[in-house]
């Protein structure tokens, strides 16, 4: 087992009397994605600041391909790519200057440097676009290049922050198909967080954190089961006698659901077909819900995982990105 | 090694943006000329000549070429600002190269940008009759460099420290215009009232104006536009040196607010 890219120990952020990161640890595998998830305001966007070197824990010690946050920002820069959800392109220069900026700063070596450029560019689509100004880019298109900048000196950790929020799905398709190859590729770290439920289905391992500290990590398929069982939902001719013989036959509760019945049972998916062999139930309709990430998020922080935070922060982009803010 | 280049890259960015910037290009160049010849054109008889053989459009040409350098200069921290809002500055903050050599990049950018601005307004010296030879021109070089790095600075530091945007333009232009008339662009250094002449002389750009007017104007010892300072008249080089302490301080400290800003 090689040593984890990203180790986190006690880690502590305060902003006077706030306590953004309570004591958070966790470590993150080589080569792994890793999902962080948690309501606004949960301390998602401090604990990454802290890693991308961009704020300084109170307390607590993190280290990133085995340097330290605070005491080795350079090297640490080095190995992280970063994609926030907000544009941090130069939108008065070209995608082209956006990148060799990058190339120049990060070091990458001259004779490379045009061709790994040209490489980036033609993985999203927008060599062709490569001497447009980037204000003329739509929103997908900025993002793109921001993914190409920020793969371009093949970072060991990339951090995806929201990568597609207010993306259409097709790009959001093309952006995923690009991190999973880079991944595969190059064994690429992805540290991501987001609102969009099947792409936190991609982790390998998720971490949720709510009011600063870490309330669960583990695989989806695990924290799925933590919340409970598969449920079944029928509706019958008759739902109290249904109620009786389900309740008897196999020793669960049932709720009743205006006219539908529902209760729980492990490996519904198996279930399912002996069910409605040997009951002797006349069913109308019956469906099977599995419980998805949207039930574990709800039962670990006692909130949606969309509405309010996805409304607001997709406001909050469109005032950014729309709002009549002339720059000179 | 990898600051170096750091800088390099920072300060070549400014010169690109302003390069693509046509609109700012032509405003740095016509906001000092309608100064220069509505003011100039406008007062020039009322007021007569300013004694030391010169008019009043000829005596206020040095200022405006300061002014103009001052002002472009001040943008650079504009500039810092908007960066934040835009999002950029996360991008330079993320980069493997220190937060000194950003502030530095900057500072010289903004200095670079400043000077090409004062430059463009070297040209009109014929226009209104002031003769400059190749060598006060190249005189004038370092000297505009140096006020614009020194403002620049104080730009980058007041940037550093002020996040919003409309704050940020609000105390510029409180400091801004402030600095530029009481630096003796428009009006000659003598003969102010007292709480005017504190003002003027606590100015750090009233020195780099009064620099350039002597090498613009030339700088005999009974010269009307010196500045008294203590009743000691101040030379051209007393003058750079008030200017280069005053920069070497704003350097320092924006490079240190620079680097310390999460």
């Amino acid at each position: 087992m090689p040593e984890p890219i990203i180790k986190v120990e006690n880690l502590v952020k305060k902003y006077g009397q706030l306590v953004a990161v309570d004591n958070i640890s966790f470590n993150v595998n080589q080569g792994e994605i890793f999902g962080f998830l948690g309501p606004n305001g949960a301390g998602k966007t401090t604990t990454i600041n802290i890693l991308c070197t961009l704020a300084r824990p109170t307390a607590g010690k993190a280290t990133l391909n085995g340097f330290d946050v605070v005491h080795q920002q350079n090297q640490v820069r080095h190995s992280i790519g970063l994609v926030f959800q907000d544009s941090s392109l130069d939108d008065r220069l070209t995608g082209l200057h956006n990148l060799r900026f990058h190339a120049m700063v990060y070091n990458v070596p001259a004779p490379a440097r045009n061709e790994r450029i040209e490489q980036v560019l033609n993985m999203v689509d927008l060599w062709d676009k490569r001497n447009k100004f980037v204000r003329t880019y739509s929103g997908g298109m900025k993002r793109r290049l921001e993914l190409a900048r920020g793969l371009l000196h093949y970072p060991k950790v990339l951090f995806l922050d929201e990568p597609t929020l207010g993306l259409d799905p097709q790009t959001r398709n093309h952006i995923w198909e690009y991190v999973l190859e880079l991944r595969k590729r190059e064994g690429t770290t992805v540290f991501l967080t987001t609102h969009y439920m099947d792409e936190a289905e991609k982790a390998s391992r998720i971490a949720i954190i709510d009011q600063g500290k870490l309330v669960a990590m583990d695989t989806p398929a695990k924290l799925k089961r933590m919340v409970g069982q598969d449920i079944i939902t029928v509706r019958t001719d008759d739902n109290t006698k249904a109620a009786e013989e389900i309740k008897s036959r196999y020793q669960t509760a049932v709720r009743k659901d205006g006219d539908q019945l529902s209760f729980n049972v492990d490996n519904g998916e198996e279930f399912l077909p002996v069910f409605i062999k040997e009951s002797g139930i006349k069913i109308a309709s019956i469906s099977l819900r599995r419980p998805t990430l949207e039930d574990v998020f709800l039962k670990l922080t006692g909130r949606e995982i969309r509405e309010e935070e996805v409304g607001d922060s997709i406001k909050e982009h469109l005032r950014q990105r729309g709002g009549g803010r002339m720059p000179h | 090694m990898n600051n170096l280049i750091g800088v390099y890259t920072i300060w070549y960015r400014d010169i690109l943006r302003f390069w693509y910037d046509k609109a700012r290009m032509l405003s740095a160049l016509l906001f000092p000329v309608f100064f220069l010849f509505i003011f100039g054109s406008g007062l020039q008889r009322s007021i007569g000549p300013m004694g030391g053989g010169v008019d009043f459009i000829q005596f206020m040409y040095p200022g405006i070429i300061g002014m103009s350098v001052l002002m472009g200069s001040f943008m650079s921290g504009v500039s810092v600002v908007w960066d934040r809002e835009f999002g950029f500055l996360k991008e330079v903050l993320v980069a493997p190269i220190s937060r000194i050599s950003v502030a530095l990049g900057r500072t010289l950018g903004a200095a670079t940008v400043a000077t090409i601005q004062g430059i463009m307004i070297l040209v009109l010296a014929p226009v209104i009759k002031v003769s400059l030879s190749i060598w006060i021109v190249l005189a004038l070089l370092p000297l505009m460099f140096l006020l614009a790095a020194s403002m620049g600075s104080l730009g980058i530091l007041l940037a550093s420290r002020i996040k919003s945007t409309e704050a940020f333009q609000a105390i510029m232009q409180m400091l801004m215009f402030p600095m530029i008339f009481l630096s003796g662009v428009f009006f000659p250094m003598q003969d102010l009232p007292g709480w005017m002449s504190f003002i003027v002389k606590i100015n750090p750009a009233s020195y780099g104006v009064a620099a350039i007017r002597g090498l613009v104007l030339g700088s005999p010892p009974d010269s009307p536009f010196t500045i008294y300072l203590f009743g000691h008249a101040m030379t051209i080089w007393e003058n750079v040196i008030v200017m280069a302490a005053f920069g070497f301080i704003m350097v320092i400290l924006a490079m240190w607010s620079f680097g310390r800003q999460e």
